[in-house]
């Protein structure tokens, strides 16, 4: 659906003049965010920027004062981080959420287990460990990382690249929209970041968009269709990852540079539109 | 929602600027060397039973050696399951609370207040045995809710509610007895059955043991195998992650509170049976054996991991060093020192093999 | 099973070997001295770190290898520590002890454990807190609390015949147990009080009382109900004190208040501290009671049952065997029979 894009493609994901004040503290100044099927948009900027709380706001976790947010073009109101994940819209939080003494499977289901069939799943809420099992085995696979061979092994004994691809798994498995990264690689080695670079990839070429947020240049350009800055509490440019260099992107960050006259913050990514 | 609504499917052909695939798990397959000590780490890490089962294996030989075949005997081991009952019932719900990162140091207050609850409104206002034992599962419940209530409304950190929560039921507790005891010959049959005895190979066994070993059945396979018990571990390990995967924490620890609650007034019905009166004055000590018992059991104080099973075998380890030490003629406070080594050593045990997530 | 999961298991198997070998060790070396065939007697008291109950204790060991018992002593964890008790019960019958001897926490909560201890053949006399009722033992061995508590009320009448007194109560405990109301009791009657139920702390309507205040029985807690009653008239002149702790705390109070020399205090308990504290004028007199003679003539009763069944008769007018009471003072007073503290220094039991 998404490898043959018309000019007039519909944005997946949209927020508009969102707006959070935390007593004086205006995290969110009118920001907004434009996502389109099929692409990865990096979303950086400096610390303060206000990129924390526009994820919190597009993922469900903090409910902005002003603003909307419209997924396939219909306005949604978040409430809680289930409302964005009923509406397809999965988070991978910097720090995992996971639960560490927990195995693979259990996180992968976490706050969705499957339950057994008939009065024992909706009476007794009994667990279908089996078919979860069954699942994640396939899941993993399907992402590459099959070599995580015990899916009953506890998340915590993992390498730090393993558990973000538990915590990858998790959102792809169950994204069915839009998956938002943050800060997928702060943790991580030169070796264990390319594969998670790969992850991204390669979700994306399965056809959901990616929403990565990142402080690490290379791997924005390495990855990022469009690249959105973020900038007191507002999107100052939205640019095609080919018209700028990386230095340019810092300044712009930064606010020593101002954004190109005319450029256009809701324009296709490059690689869709031209094909 | 219960589902896996959508899995990737398929993948499209690949675009030709993706890099090639490569693959996430492959470190986990070269394992470094492991000293023996970091064998024995992974083992306990994997089995968290393994250290309290060894260690009650190895007192019972121990014991057995030095007092010899008395300590054996089905009457003295049917004496030790009486002896650990009400610190075992206690212990499951101090588990399940522990499970989700908390305390509670109220448990023994619950417990003895419902037992002055159901032996007030059976040997005094003449209410059926049924109904005023159904009533002080009740209380139970209800001093439950508050604790759960102030722990997850309030935010009052549950060390400190239970702190407060000990010194009301204890108050209340008082107040409702008027520091008095009720004497077994007033009390209903049912209130006392717990400490009724059947025989099993001529050692007469009591109910209320049989309903504890049950209760931990039971108990330990709802964790293990409904969606409530997964969302306690999730919750206790780390809850913040838990919120933001969509499970309704509040809802978690509030029923936890409350299911603790009842378990403590289930352990106050043992406890009628066993001391065969209502005493306001029971259950000295009960707080900390229990919490004792868990630790020894090897559920972490940190919350997120542990085994109610192993809290059995704290309880069992407990109860078999003061009958064994008595037995055997020691002085008593070696039990109390006892214990205390083996606190200490369970505790620095769990945080040991919590090291292997390094 | 792999080569490397094999020795894993042996040298877990060598591990725990050590481990037990080192256990037994250690129980060994600290376990009384092995197998004999002496009678076994068990000593059960309310705690082990009340000099009280460790002057007991030791009385009772001495008196034990006198007789040719072996003795083991056990306690619970707290004043109000019935569990412990009835594991001490039950795990001395398990060992096959002859006697036992209890101080009960709890004098009704205990029956049960008493009983099934006695239906197993085992003698039990208790000492120094009654039962109730008292004939649940085969035999009990106390002060008479309620004469302890007279002798200090009829000392403290005779120093306070000529002026108005003004009284404190210093009690043990809110949970009105049968020593606390005793003690209590004992002394109003004797200071000349009309203490309307005998059974109850607190009921009397007599305007010289200032208040009750618990301080459960030790000197932090004596100190502290002592500062609230001087918070609430300054005029007290007169305390009770459940024991001798409880009366140094009291008396580090009432000097901190710049009241010394203006207060009288009385006490039961007979310690070495508080016959000294007597002595040095904190106290004005207190009734001394007799453990060791309590474990002493309980140990000799177990003896005497053994030998032939005999069972210990009561004192005249009493339920149980008293063990005496006598009041220390330095300052005698007419009509009340005293001993000073020098005699009371030579008898006092820790």
């Amino acid at each position: 659906m998404t490898t043959n894009p018309t000019p007039t493609m519909q944005p997946i994901l949209q927020a508009r003049n969102l707006v959070k004040r935390y007593g004086h503290v205006t995290a969110l100044a009118g920001a907004d965010l434009t996502l389109y099927p099929g692409e990865v948009l990096a979303v950086i900027g400096d610390n303060g920027a206000g990129k924390s709380s526009l994820i919190k706001a597009l993922s469900g976790a903090l409910i902005p004062d002003e603003g909307e947010i419209k997924v396939d073009g219909k306005t949604q109101k978040f409430r809680s981080p289930l409302d964005a994940r009923s509406a397809g819209i999965e988070t991978v939080y910097q720090h995992l959420a996971l639960a560490p003494a927990r195995d693979i499977a259990a996180n992968l289901f976490l706050g969705r287990e499957l339950r057994k069939p008939g009065p024992l799943g909706w009476g007794l809420r009994m667990l279908d460990h089996k078919t979860m099992r069954k699942e994640t085995a396939r899941i993993m696979g399907d992402l590459g990382l099959l070599t995580i061979q015990n899916i009953g092994q506890a998340v915590e004994t993992l390498s730090g690249g393993q558990r973000q691809g538990v915590a990858v798994a998790r959102a792809a498995a169950f994204g069915s929209r839009v998956i938002i990264m943050d800060e997928p690689t702060a943790a991580l080695g030169v070796k264990e970041s390319g594969k998670v670079l790969d992850l991204i990839a390669g979700i994306r070429d399965r056809g959901v968009p990616v929403i990565l947020i990142s402080h690490d240049m290379p791997h924005v350009f390495e990855v990022a269709d469009r690249i959105h800055v973020q900038r007191l509490g507002r999107r100052i440019a939205c640019v095609q990852k080919t018209d700028i260099s990386m230095n340019d992107a810092v300044s712009l960050m930064t606010g020593a540079q101002t954004p190109p006259v005319g450029h256009d913050p809701e324009a296709l990514p490059a690689r869709l539109a031209v094909r | 929602m219960n589902s896996v609504s959508a899995t990737p499917g398929p993948a499209p052909a690949k675009a030709p600027d993706a890099p090639t695939q490569r693959k996430v798990g492959e470190r986990l397959d070269q394992q470094p060397p492991v000293s023996f000590l970091g064998r024995v780490q992974r083992q306990m890490h994997a089995h968290p039973l393994l250290g309290p089962t060894a260690v009650l294996i190895l007192a019972c030989v121990v014991f057995t050696v030095m007092v010899g075949p008395r300590f054996v005997d089905p009457l003295n081991v049917s004496l030790i399951l009486q002896q650990v009952q009400i610190i075992g019932m206690v212990g499951i719900a101090q588990t399940l609370i522990i499970l989700t990162a908390g305390i509670d140091l109220s448990v023994a207050a619950v417990m003895v207040f419902t037992t002055v609850i159901s032996g007030k409104l059976a040997a005094e206002a003449g209410l059926p045995a049924v109904v005023a034992l159904v009533i002080a599962l009740a209380t139970g419940a209800a001093c439950g809710f508050l604790n759960g209530l102030l722990v997850t409304r309030f935010r009052v950190p549950p060390f400190i509610a239970t702190l407060g929560t000990l010194s009301i039921f204890t108050a209340l507790n008082l107040l409702a007895s008027g520091s008095q005891t009720i004497k077994a010959n007033v009390l209903p049959d049912l209130l006392l059955w717990p400490g009724e005895t059947f025989r099993i190979l001529g050692a007469p066994v009591t109910y209320g043991s049989v309903l504890v070993l049950l209760s931990f059945v039971a108990v330990a396979f709802i964790l293990k195998r409904t969606a409530w018990g997964e969302h306690i571990y999730a919750v206790g390990d780390n809850a913040e992650g838990a919120r933001l995967s969509g499970i309704r924490t509040t809802r978690v620890l509030l029923s936890v509170y409350i299911v603790a609650g009842i378990i403590c007034a289930i352990a106050g019905w043992l406890l009628i049976g066993r001391v065969g009166s209502v005493s306001p004055f029971s259950g000295e000590g009960v707080n900390l054996a229990s919490i004792t018992a868990v630790v020894i059991g090897g559920t972490s104080l940190f919350g997120g991991r542990g085994n109610v099973l192993g809290t059995l075998l704290g309880a069992l380890i407990i109860g078999v060093f003061s009958n064994g030490l008595t037995l055997a003629g020691v002085d008593v406070l070696w039990q109390v020192f006892t214990t205390g080594v083996l606190v200490i050593v369970a505790v620095g045990l769990d945080q040991w093999t919590r090291k292997v997530a390094g | 099973m792999t080569a490397r999961t094999q020795r894993r298991g042996l040298t877990v198997k060598a591990a725990a070997f050590i481990a037990a070998a080192g256990l037994t060790a250690t129980l060994a070396a600290c376990s009384s001295s092995a197998a004999d065939s002496k009678p076994l007697v068990g000593l059960i008291t309310k705690t082990d770190d009340n000099p009280y109950y460790v002057k007991m204790r030791e009385g009772a060991e001495k008196k034990a290898a006198e007789l040719g018992f072996e003795l083991q002593s056990l306690s619970g964890q707290g004043q109000s520590d019935n569990d412990s008790q009835v594991k001490a019960i039950e795990n001395l019958v398990a060992r096959g002890a002859k006697g036992i001897m209890i101080a009960p926490s709890d004098s009704e909560a205990i029956l049960p454990a008493i009983k099934k201890a006695r239906d197993a053949g085992v003698f039990v006399a208790v000492l120094d807190s009654p039962t109730n009722p008292t004939d649940a033992a085969d035999a009990t061995f106390a002060t008479d609390n309620f004469q302890a508590g007279v002798l200090i009320g009829q000392w403290a009448k005779a120093q306070f015949a000529n002026k108005p007194a003004k009284i404190a109560m210093l009690d043990l405990s809110p949970a009105q147990v049968a020593v606390d109301v005793q003690r209590n009791q004992g002394f109003l009657q004797g200071f000349g009080v009309d203490v309307a139920d005998k059974n109850k702390i607190g009921d009397e309507k007599d305007p010289r009382i200032v208040g009750h205040e618990v301080t459960n029985a030790n000197e932090a807690g004596g100190r502290a109900a002592m500062e609230k009653l001087l918070q609430r008239d300054r005029t007290i002149n007169l305390v009770y004190t459940i024991n001798e702790p409880a009366a140094a705390g009291a008396y580090s109070s009432i000097k901190a208040a710049g009241l010394d020399g203006q207060v009288t205090v009385v006490s039961i308990d007979g310690g070495c501290p508080g016959v000294n504290d007597v002595k040095a004028g904190a106290i004005g007199a207190t009734s001394m009671q007799f453990p060791i003679k309590m474990a002493t003539d309980a140990l000799q009763a177990i003896n005497a049952y053994l030998k032939d069944g005999t069972k210990p008769s009561t004192t005249e007018g009493l339920d149980f065997t008293n063990t005496g009471v006598t009041l220390i003072t330095d300052q005698a007073a007419p009509g009340v029979t005293s001993e000073p503290t020098s005699w009371g220094l030579e008898n006092c039991w820790g």
